[in-house]
């Protein structure tokens, strides 16, 4: 018998009634005003608005019509457990999840050292099991230490709890490697999550390669780095008909080739990230160390083409790649700095902020993309249903905020949406029926 | 003017102002004691982390003709390589109080980022390939002086656009000027975009003769290691400017040091169409004006913080 995937601390199991509240749950077709029971950590009752009594419950939350959806929930995120402590830990990382209204967070391997077999896996969840504000799983690497050539002992890792495999940071560069992988997965499943990257185009290169890098003399990373190995890794995949999911897709060209993937029936999932949503290249002509991440920010037509791809649902999910940097290591130049955005705290809003209220997408497909990623890598989906254990965030649409002010909940504040002021604010989040996060100025009525 | 970090920020007139001003320095080259008072009492630290001979003496040359106190530093045996970072070097050496600091490092906007640290003017030497301003301004001044002005001239920018900073300040000071630029080099040598800038992109030579002036890129060794172009032979074969190629009323330049027998033959180096040696003249001048542009136009900078909050 396997472990479970997710792990979390212990936390008393919520009781409590939010009130008045506009519930939209786009898979189950929720959306409309309600009042929400959660009794011992699940969703004891959906009423209409104003009919559920509180009699029984510990905390009133007076939402006043503002918005309930299903938490969400990030298949790929550093918490920088262990060793590198100084950037995140477990318990950092997670609250800054909460604040973000996560119920659920996946953390990548690419630690020192790397996630890369059973007990090192066991000590993290044992760790995860006191500090994890939301539930946490861990995806250990592919190969041991990310070398790109020796298995990890997959089958032990999965019976250990390993929610899938990659060696995220770094692409798998052997072809043959990968087959061997999910020829492999055969045995013990798990999804094998990759970085596409060719690292002979891509090089030294420190942001997409284009007309700003041109200009300003950086040293460029090409869409076909990531492209023609989403091609060649869906391939890969069709022939072992392995189950793969491209990570943080960024170039057209590779939605591309995920939806001809799509179309000949590989099994390929992928995510694309809200600074890949909202951003392009021209953010980087300050060279704001911000605003550096791999894969890099891209041009118009690759941001549109993502956007597009979230729609026709090319795109699975949305997934932060929250990679948190101490601030010595990113207030250097540029071309030296290390490459990651965080991303937790911002996601909902960003994305709201700039392609909700732009009209480019509908809230009810953001809000299913945000916790689609749940159902890709077998974790529960959140749902807001009665039975179901809450998992639930309060989001007041109209607060704005500006990003960084009062600092964040993350160890770190290397955020590309810093100084921007945001529409969307987190105000409570249940996750796994405790709440893991309530906002410091919400009204508490009880 | 407070610092000089890149061409982008210079308008037509205050790039007019600065060669001006550089002129009008010339003469004190001519004299017998090459030394006016006007920066007296001011230090000019010279931060250098890569190696550099002309650009780094034109400026101490240029800081010592204007009188001012000049302390150099390079990045080689120094407290960098036992890892302190640009930040904490700026911080230590900005506790010396120098009222200009001089920097070259081969990572891009590092020249702006060391501004918000320190309360000194800026000046940036190179900063990684994206600009070098002041030999763009000697350029611009070199070309007023033996051209009369840079207004519609036709300028070649013939080599490795893709590694140099100096192609890229040129390209924007000599547009800004009223030049059409065309650049020219191998295809894995130009940068894709550079467009973008609003320069012609040519792969050969063909045309060249249209040119008024040609300014051929250094063409670095360890290129060749990295497969950029197959060989020297090849480069030279293809963009090295020649007697054949070089008509007898164009303006030959080249940013130095020139490696005879590849990007140009050692008979244009030594030809009259050359002015590569009065580039080298100009750098002292436009410098010593780029020095008084930041030191002496603007209110005397005051150190109240040891380092600017960040």
């Amino acid at each position: 018998m396997a472990a479970p995937l997710l792990v979390h601390a212990p936390a008393t199991q919520a009781d409590l009634l939010i009130r008045e509240a506009h519930v939209l749950d786009p898979r189950s077709g929720i959306d409309g005003r309600y009042d929400v029971l959660v009794r011992g950590g699940e969703i004891a009752e959906i009423g209409p608005a104003g009919t559920l009594l509180a009699s029984e419950v510990t905390e009133i939350f007076e939402a006043g019509g503002r918005h309930v959806f299903p938490a969400f929930v990030d298949p790929h995120v550093h918490l920088r457990v262990p060793g590198q402590e100084h950037k995140e830990d477990l318990e950092t990382g997670t609250r800054a999840a909460a604040a973000g209204g996560f119920c659920a967070v996946l953390a990548m391997p690419n630690t020192d050292p790397v996630v890369d077999s059973a007990p090192l896996l066991r000590s993290l969840r044992d760790t995860a099991a006191t500090d994890a504000r939301v539930p946490v799983g861990f995806m250990p690497a592919i190969t041991r230490g990310l070398n790109g050539t020796e298995l990890t002992e997959m089958a032990e890792l999965r019976e250990e709890g390993a929610a899938g495999f990659t060696d995220d940071g770094r692409p798998v560069v052997s072809a043959g490697m990968l087959r061997k992988a999910l020829q492999y997965q055969r045995l013990c499943g798990g999804v094998i999550a990759l970085h596409e990257e060719d690292p002979s185009l891509s090089g030294k290169g420190a942001m997409h390669e284009g007309e700003v890098s041109a200009q300003l003399g950086v040293t460029g990373i090409p869409s076909i780095s990531e492209s023609t190995m989403v091609a060649r890794d869906a391939m890969i995949a069709g022939w072992e008909s392995g189950r793969i999911h491209i990570q943080h897709l960024s170039a057209h060209e590779s939605v591309q080739a995920v939806a001809d993937a799509k179309a000949r029936g590989v099994r390929i999932s992928c995510e694309a990230s809200p600074h890949h949503l909202c951003l392009t290249h021209e953010a980087v002509r300050t060279l704001d160390t911000r605003m550096k991440m791999n894969p890099p920010l891209r041009e118009e037509a690759d941001r549109q083409a993502l956007i597009e791809g979230l729609k026709s649902g090319v795109i699975d999910c949305i997934a932060t790649d929250h990679a948190p940097h101490a601030r010595d290591e990113k207030e250097v130049p540029f071309e030296q700095a290390p490459m990651g955005t965080t991303g937790l705290e911002t996601s909902f809003a960003a994305i709201y902020t700039n392609l909700v209220l732009s009209g480019d997408l509908p809230l009810a497909l953001v809000v299913a993309r945000l916790s689609d990623g749940a159902a890709l890598f077998d974790l529960p989906t959140p749902s807001i249903a009665t039975g179901e254990p809450a998992n639930l965030t309060l989001v007041d649409l109209d607060r704005a905020w500006t990003v960084g002010d009062g600092g964040y909940e993350s160890r770190s504040a290397n955020c590309c949406f810093d100084g921007q002021t945001l529409r969307g604010k987190v105000l409570l989040t249940v996750a796994a029926g405790t709440v893991a996060f309530r906002a410091r100025h919400f009204e508490v009525v009880s | 003017m407070k610092h000089l970090l890149s061409i982008e920020d210079l308008d037509r007139a205050s790039i007019e102002r600065i060669c001006d001003r550089a002129a009008s320095f010339a003469e004190v080259a001519d004299r017998e004691i090459k030394k006016v008072p006007a920066l007296r009492g001011r230090t000019v630290l010279n931060l250098f982390y890569e190696a550099s001979t002309r650009t780094r003496s034109s400026f101490e040359l240029a800081a010592k003709r204007l009188s001012a106190d000049v302390v150099n530093f390079s990045a080689s045996g120094s407290s960098v390589e036992k890892g302190e970072s640009l930040k904490d070097t700026v911080l230590t050496l900005g506790a010396h109080k120098p009222d200009a600091i001089v920097i070259r490092t081969p990572w891009a906007g590092a020249a702006e980022l060391v501004s918000r640290w320190t309360p000194a003017a800026i000046i940036n030497a190179g900063d990684g390939k994206h600009e070098h301003p002041t030999q763009a301004l000697l350029d611009v001044h070199t070309l007023r002086q033996r051209l009369g002005g840079v207004d519609g001239l036709n300028i070649w920018i013939v080599g490795d656009v893709l590694h140099s900073r100096v192609a890229r300040s040129n390209i924007l000071a000599f547009q800004k000027m009223g030049a059409k630029v065309t650049l020219a080099g191998p295809p894995t040598l130009i940068p894709r975009g550079i467009e973008a800038l609003g320069c012609e992109v040519r792969y050969t030579l063909d045309g060249l003769a249209e040119a008024d002036v040609v300014y051929a890129l250094r063409m670095q060794n360890e290129r060749m290691d990295e497969s950029w172009v197959p060989s020297i032979r090849e480069y030279a074969h293809w963009y090295q400017i020649n007697g054949r190629r070089l008509g007898p009323r164009q303006v030959l330049m080249h940013p130095g040091p020139v490696n005879r027998g590849v990007e140009l033959s050692a008979e244009v180096v030594d030809s009259p169409q050359a002015v590569i040696t009065a580039q080298v003249a100009a750098g002292v001048v436009v410098r010593m004006a780029v020095l008084f542009e930041v030191l002496a136009t603007s209110p005397t900078a005051t150190h109240p913080l040891q380092g600017v909050p960040a």
